[in-house]
C-alpha cells in the first residue's frame, strides 16, 4: 500500500494549550518519531483556526502534496468544520482530516506539563494511524420541501407560523384543542406591563385564522412522522367536530340551546360551565364549535339533536355522521411548540388544594381575575360572594423541590407578584407572599417587584410547611392558616388568611416523551425536549429539520416563548432558502451480505433510521435520517453495520497508535492475545 | 489407483473430548469413500499408529492433517509442532483447536486451582494423601515422565501456523464431508483451494440467517435459564429472554440448537469480521436491555439494570464458552489462590 503523506498541525490556542503542553517539543517529536508512519511535516502555530493558521495547512497540502491532515487543537465540536473547509479549499477531501482535542482532553484537564505532553503524543500517534485509513467522502444532498409543519398553536407556535407565513412560505399549523391560543388565552394580565393577555393575543390568532399561507388544523393530532429533513411525511388525524366548517357561521345558538351543561375543567379551570357542543372561549379561532361526544346526549342516548334543530344555517351545520379524517402531508421542516402542563397542586396534599375550598391554583386565579371569567373579574372566595380580606400567595409550588421538580419554573415569581398586585388593586386585601428566593431578571421585571413592594405587599421568606383550617389560636377560626418558617427571623409562624393562591410551576406535557419518540428527538430527565446546544443552538435538535420552541424546550415566559418561536422560524426559512441541504456523510451502513437479520438493532436508533427489509430479512439504514451516532454499529453482534469514519479498522488503528505511544510499544493488546511465558507455564 | 499416489490424511486429538472424531465417523458410509480417496497416515482414534511413525515421515509427508483439541500441556504442544512440520496443510478442526473452547475456560482460573479442584477438592475423590501429578517419577523400571500441565490453554493457531479452520463443537458431519471432498478434489484434480487462513466448512454470516424462528425487535427485561421457561416454538429465543448466541455466532450448523428450543451456545465461533465473539454478544445484549423508566416497581434505573443483569448466570462462561483462548479478554491475571478448606 502506498504510504500516505501526513501533515500534523499543533495549535497553541494562545496559552490555552501551550500553557500545559510543550507544543514545540510536540511538533518536532511528530516530525521525527512519526516520520516512518507517513508524517512528512509537523508544525505548531499560535492559532491554527486563524486565517494565517489555515493558510499554513493549505499551502502544505499543495506544496508538499499532503494526502492526510491531523490538526491537534480544540474539540472537533468547535473547529472541525473550519479545518475541513480549509482542506477542501486546498483540494483535499475534507474527510481526510482528523482532529485531536488537545485543549479539552489534555490542557484543560491536566497540570503536569511533561505528562500532559506525553498524553498529547499518544493522542496524535493514534490520530496519525487512524487518518491513514480515512476514506474520502461526499456529502449527501436532499431537496427541501418548502411547507413547514408547526405542532402546537400556543403563543410560541403562533409566532413561528406567522413568521414563516409572512415570509411567503406555506405552514401547516396543527393544534389538538378546538381552538388555538394555548395557555396565554387563559391569562388575564401579563407581567410586567399588565397588558391584557387576550388583547395582545387575539389579533395574532385572527391573523393566523385568515392567513392565506397557513393551513390551520385544530382538533387534530400528528399520528406519525416518517422520512427526513426536507421530505417528512406526516400523518395527521383531524378529529370529527360533528360541525361542518364549510357552512357553520359560528353564531353560537347551538351552544345556548344544548341541554347538556358540564363543568369546564380546561379553559375555565373548573370554575365555569360549558355545553357539550362548545368552543373554549368566545374569541376562539376557528369559531366553529366541536361536540364533546362523551357528554353529548345524542351520542350517549341516541336522542336530543337540539343543536341540529336550532342551527339556523342551510344546509345544517351539525353533522352527526362526520368521521375522523386522516391526512398525509409532505413537509420539509417541523417546529414542535407543544407547550407545557401546569403542575397539579393536588400532588402536595399538605397545601390542601382540592380539599380546602379557598385554596386556589394559579390558573383558577387567572380565571377569577379575567373580566370574561366566571366572576367577571371579581376576586371572590369559593362561595362566590365574599371578598377576601387577606390573601397568601405561595411561590415555587412543585418547583425547586426535590420531591417534585428540581428546576425553577421561571414564571412563578413574576406571576405571584402580578397576583399580589391584582389582589391589592381590586380588593385592598392584605397580601403576603411566601417565597424561597425572588428571581426577577429581564427587562423591567425587578422594577415591577419594587413597585409591588411599595404597594405594601408583605413577603415572608421560607418554604410553606402546611396550609390548614385547624385553628389553634384566637383569630384563626374560620381562616386558612399558613404554617411557615420565616427564615429571616428564624421562627415558625402561623399566618391566618382568607384565601391561598398556589403559584404552580411548569411541567413538560404529560405525553412529551411519547411525542419526542414520534418525532425522533430526545428529552431531558424531566421530559423537556433537548436542544442541539444549550447556548449556541437552542431551537435546533439532534434530528435535522426538527426544531423546538417555547415551554416544550424548558420553562419560560411569554417573551422568551415568542423569541424562540421566531428563532425556530428563522432557522426553517434559512433551510427553505437553500432549496437543498447537504447532509453529513459520516453514517452507519448495513453490509447486506453480513447481516443475519437478528434484529438486535431494530429499535435502537434514536432517529428512527433503522428499518427491516422483510423480504430480504436484513436491516436497512435510511442515510438521510442517520446521524452517525454509532449506537447500532457497536450493538451489531455480526459487525454487519459499519460506521463510515468509525470502522473497526480505523478505531483499532487509532488504539494501536495510542497504546503504542502510551506504553512505549508494550502492553497494547487489541487482538487475540499472545500470552507471555510467565502466563503460559 | 495406486496406493502410494493417494493423498495422506491425518487426524489427531490434543486436549479434546473425542467428539470431533465421532463427528468425523458420523459422515456415515462416506467414511469408506474417505478410505478410498486418502491414505490414512496417522489417526489414533481408528488405527494403531505410534508417534515414532510420524517422526519417521519426511517433513511435509502428510497432505492434510485435521488437528482437534486445544493446547493444554507440553505433549499437546509437541504434537502440534510435530504435525505442523510433517503436514503440508494443517487444519484447526473443531472449536478447541479454533478458539480454545471448553478447556480454555480454565484460563479464568490458574493451574494450581484447576489441579486442586480435580485432585483435592472434589466430593467424589478419595485422595487422603493429597497426591498431585508430578512430571517425573522414579519407578523401578526407570524415570517416568508426564507432560507439563500448562497454566494457560491456547488454541492451535496460537502455537503453530494454521492453514485452515473448520469450526464447531463438533463440526457438523455434512460440513466435514464437504470439506474432505473439496480437499480430495484439490489434491487429485487440481481444483483451487480456498485462500490460506480461511474458515471452511461453515457459513460466513451469523446463525440467525439459518434459523427459521420469527425475528422480532428486542427489548429484554430479564434473562431465563433453560429450566425456568418453556420457550415459544415460533419466536426468536433471545426475544424471549433466553440467551442465544446465534447473533454472534458463525452459521454452518443449520441452526440446530435454536430450532429445537435451545439457545445457540456459540460453538462455531464468531462470524466473518468479528474478532471477539463474547464482546460482540455482550455489546449487543447491553443495547437491548429494557431500560424503560420509570419502572413499574418503583426501582431506580440502576437497580433495574442490576436486577436484569443478576438474572444472567455466569457471563464469562456463557459468552466465551468457546472462544476464551482467543478473546481480547486474555486470561485471569493473578493465579487464583487455592481454595482452603
Amino acid at each position: 500500500m502506498k504510504q500516505e503523506r501526513i501533515g500534523v498541525y499543533v495549535c497553541h490556542c494562545g496559552s490555552n494549550i501551550a500553557g500545559t503542553v510543550d507544543v514545540g517539543q510536540l511538533s518536532s517529536w511528530a516530525a521525527d518519531a512519526l516520520e516512518k508512519r507517513g508524517v512528512v511535516v509537523a508544525r505548531d502555530y499560535k492559532f491554527m483556526c486563524s486565517s494565517l493558521g489555515q493558510e499554513l495547512i493549505k499551502s502544505d497540502i499543495v506544496e508538499l502534496s499532503l494526502t492526510r491532515v491531523v490538526v491537534a487543537a480544540c474539540s472537533p465540536h468547535l473547529h472541525e468544520k473550519t479545518f475541513r473547509t480549509a482542506c477542501q479549499q486546498a483540494g483535499l477531501n475534507p474527510y481526510l482530516m482528523e482532529m485531536v482535542s488537545l485543549r479539552e482532553h489534555v490542557a484543560w484537564v491536566h497540570s503536569d506539563k511533561a505528562l500532559a505532553t506525553q498524553k498529547a503524543k499518544a493522542l496524535i500517534s493514534g490520530a496519525v494511524e487512524r487518518v491513514a485509513l480515512h476514506e474520502p467522502l461526499d456529502p449527501i444532498s436532499v431537496p427541501i420541501e418548502a411547507t413547514t409543519l408547526v405542532v402546537g398553536a400556543g403563543i410560541s407556535g403562533i409566532q413561528a407560523a406567522l413568521e414563516i407565513a409572512d415570509a411567503g412560505q406555506k405552514v401547516v399549523l396543527v393544534e389538538r384543542e378546538p381552538s388555538i391560543g394555548g395557555h396565554m388565552a387563559q391569562l388575564d394580565k401579563t407581567f410586567p406591563t399588565l397588558d391584557c393577555s387576550a388583547c395582545i393575543l387575539t389579533p395574532k390568532m385572527v391573523t393566523v385564522g385568515s392567513h392565506p399561507n397557513i393551513n390551520l388544523l385544530t382538533w387534530s393530532e400528528v399520528e406519525a412522522v416518517d422520512g427526513f429533513v426536507g421530505q417528512f411525511t406526516v400523518t395527521i388525524r383531524k378529529k370529527a367536530r360533528y360541525v361542518r366548517e364549510d357552512v357553520c357561521t359560528g353564531c353560537g345558538i347551538c351552544m345556548e340551546k344544548c341541554p347538556s351543561k358540564l363543568i369546564d375543567q380546561v379553559y375555565e379551570a373548573g370554575l365555569g360551565y360549558r355545553s357539550a357542543i362548545y368552543r373554549p372561549f368566545p374569541q376562539a379561532i376557528p369559531k366553529y364549535p366541536v361536540i364533546d361526544k362523551a357528554n353529548c346526549i345524542y351520542f350517549q342516548r341516541g336522542k336530543c339533536k337540539a343543536c341540529q334543530l336550532f342551527c339556523p344555517t342551510t344546509p345544517n351545520a351539525i353533522d352527526f355522521e362526520q368521521e375522523d379524517q386522516i391526512l398525509q402531508l409532505t413537509v420539509g421542516n417541523i417546529i414542535l411548540a407543544t407547550g407545557y402542563d401546569l403542575f397539579d397542586a393536588r400532588r402536595i396534599p399538605q397545601y390542601g388544594y382540592g380539599r380546602l375550598a379557598n385554596v386556589f391554583s394559579s390558573l383558577e386565579f387567572e380565571r377569577l381575575c379575567n373580566a370574561a371569567g366566571p366572576t367577571e373579574g371579581k376576586i371572590l372566595l369559593r362561595d362566590g360572594v365574599s371578598q377576601p380580606e387577606s390573601v397568601g400567595i405561595i411561590h415555587c409550588v412543585g418547583s425547586r423541590d426535590r420531591n417534585y421538580n428540581n428546576y425553577c419554573s421561571a414564571i412563578c415569581c413574576m406571576q405571584s407578584l402580578k397576583f399580589a398586585h391584582l389582589v391589592k388593586e381590586r380588593t385592598g386585601a392584605k397580601v403576603t407572599n411566601f417565597y424561597i428566593d425572588i428571581r426577577t431578571p429581564y427587562k423591567d421585571y425587578d422594577e415591577f417587584y419594587q413597585h409591588v413592594l411599595q404597594e405594601k405587599v408583605e413577603f415572608v421568606r421560607g418554604r410553606v410547611a402546611e396550609v390548614t383550617d385547624a385553628a389553634r389560636r384566637p383569630g384563626e377560626e374560620g381562616k386558612l392558616i399558613i404554617q411557615v418558617e420565616d427564615t429571616f427571623i428564624g421562627k415558625q409562624r402561623r399566618i391566618p388568611v382568607d384565601m391561598v393562591i398556589l403559584s404552580a410551576g411548569i411541567e413538560p406535557r404529560h405525553d412529551s416523551k411519547e411525542v419526542s419518540r414520534k418525532f425522533g428527538i430526545s428529552c431531558n430527565g424531566s421530559g423537556f425536549f433537548t436542544e442541539l446546544h444549550p447556548k449556541l443552538d437552542p431551537v435546533a435538535t439532534m434530528s435535522k429539520g426538527i426544531f423546538i420552541a417555547g415551554c416544550a424546550q424548558g420553562p419560560k415566559d411569554i417573551p422568551a416563548s415568542v423569541v424562540q418561536g421566531a428563532a425556530a422560524a428563522a432557522r426553517v426559512l434559512g433551510t427553505i432558502q437553500q432549496k437543498s441541504l447537504d447532509l453529513e456523510p459520516v453514517l452507519a451502513q448495513v453490509i447486506d451480505q453480513k447481516c443475519s437479520g437478528c434484529r438486535i438493532c431494530s429499535n435502537l436508533c434514536p432517529f428512527n433510521a433503522i428499518g427491516f427489509d422483510l423480504e430480504r430479512q436484513i436491516s436497512t439504514i435510511n442515510p438521510a435520517l442517520c446521524q452517525g451516532c454509532g449506537t447500532c454499529v457497536s450493538a451489531c453482534p455480526s459487525h454487519a453495520i459499519s460506521g463510515t469514519q468509525f470502522s473497526t479498522e480505523q478505531i483499532l488503528a487509532q488504539l494501536h497508535g495510542l497504546l503504542a505511544e502510551s506504553f512505549n510499544g508494550n502492553g497494547a493488546r487489541t487482538q487475540s492475545p499472545a500470552f507471555s511465558q510467565a502466563e503460559l507455564v | 489407483m495406486n496406493q502410494n499416489s493417494k493423498p495422506k490424511l491425518a487426524m489427531y486429538w490434543a486436549s479434546s473430548c473425542g467428539g470431533c472424531e465421532i463427528s468425523t465417523l458420523n459422515i456415515g458410509e462416506n467414511i469408506l469413500a474417505v478410505d478410498e480417496l486418502f491414505e490414512i497416515a496417522f489417526f489414533p482414534c481408528i488405527a494403531d499408529f505410534k508417534v515414532k511413525d510420524v517422526e519417521g515421515y519426511p517433513d511435509g509427508y502428510i497432505d492434510v492433517c485435521l488437528f482437534n483439541g486445544a493446547i493444554r500441556n507440553s505433549d499437546n504442544q509437541e504434537m502440534a509442532e510435530l504435525l505442523r512440520r510433517k503436514s503440508k496443510v494443517l487444519v484447526a478442526f473443531g472449536a478447541c483447536a479454533h478458539q480454545g473452547s471448553i478447556p480454555a475456560l480454565s484460563n479464568l482460573t490458574s493451574r494450581a486451582a484447576t489441579l486442586e479442584t480435580v485432585y483435592l477438592d472434589n466430593p467424589t475423590l478419595d485422595n487422603p494423601q493429597g497426591i498431585l501429578p508430578n512430571t517425573q517419577y522414579e519407578a523401578d523400571e526407570g524415570l517416568l515422565e508426564l507432560p507439563t500441565f500448562f497454566n494457560t490453554v491456547r488454541s492451535l493457531g496460537q502455537v503453530v501456523p494454521v492453514d485452515y479452520t473448520i469450526p464447531g463443537c463438533p463440526p457438523e458431519p455434512h460440513q466435514i464431508w464437504t470439506v474432505l471432498q473439496a480437499v480430495a478434489a484439490a489434491l487429485l484434480q487440481g481444483a483451487e483451494l480456498p485462500p490460506a487462513g480461511s474458515i471452511i466448512g461453515a457459513g460466513t454470516v451469523a446463525v440467525c440467517k439459518e434459523c427459521t424462528r420469527e425475528k422480532e425487535e428486542k427489548q429484554i427485561g430479564r434473562y431465563y435459564r433453560p429450566f425456568e421457561i418453556v420457550p415459544d416454538p415460533e419466536r426468536c429465543l433471545l426475544s424471549q429472554g433466553i440467551i442465544c448466541m446465534g447473533a454472534a455466532t458463525r452459521s454452518g450448523c443449520g441452526a440446530l440448537c435454536p430450532q429445537v428450543g435451545i439457545g445457540c451456545r456459540g460453538c462455531y465461533g464468531p462470524p466473518d469480521g468479528v474478532d471477539d465473539q463474547g464482546a460482540a454478544m455482550i455489546s449487543a445484549l447491553a443495547s437491548v436491555m429494557d431500560t424503560t423508566y420509570p419502572t413499574d416497581n418503583g426501582n431506580s434505573l440502576e437497580q433495574q439494570i442490576d436486577t436484569l443483569i443478576d438474572t444472567l448466570a455466569d457471563p464469562a462462561g456463557t459468552f466465551y464458552r468457546f472462544s476464551l483462548a482467543n478473546a481480547v479478554l486474555g486470561r485471569a491475571r493473578q493465579p487464583a489462590s487455592p481454595v482452603h478448606k
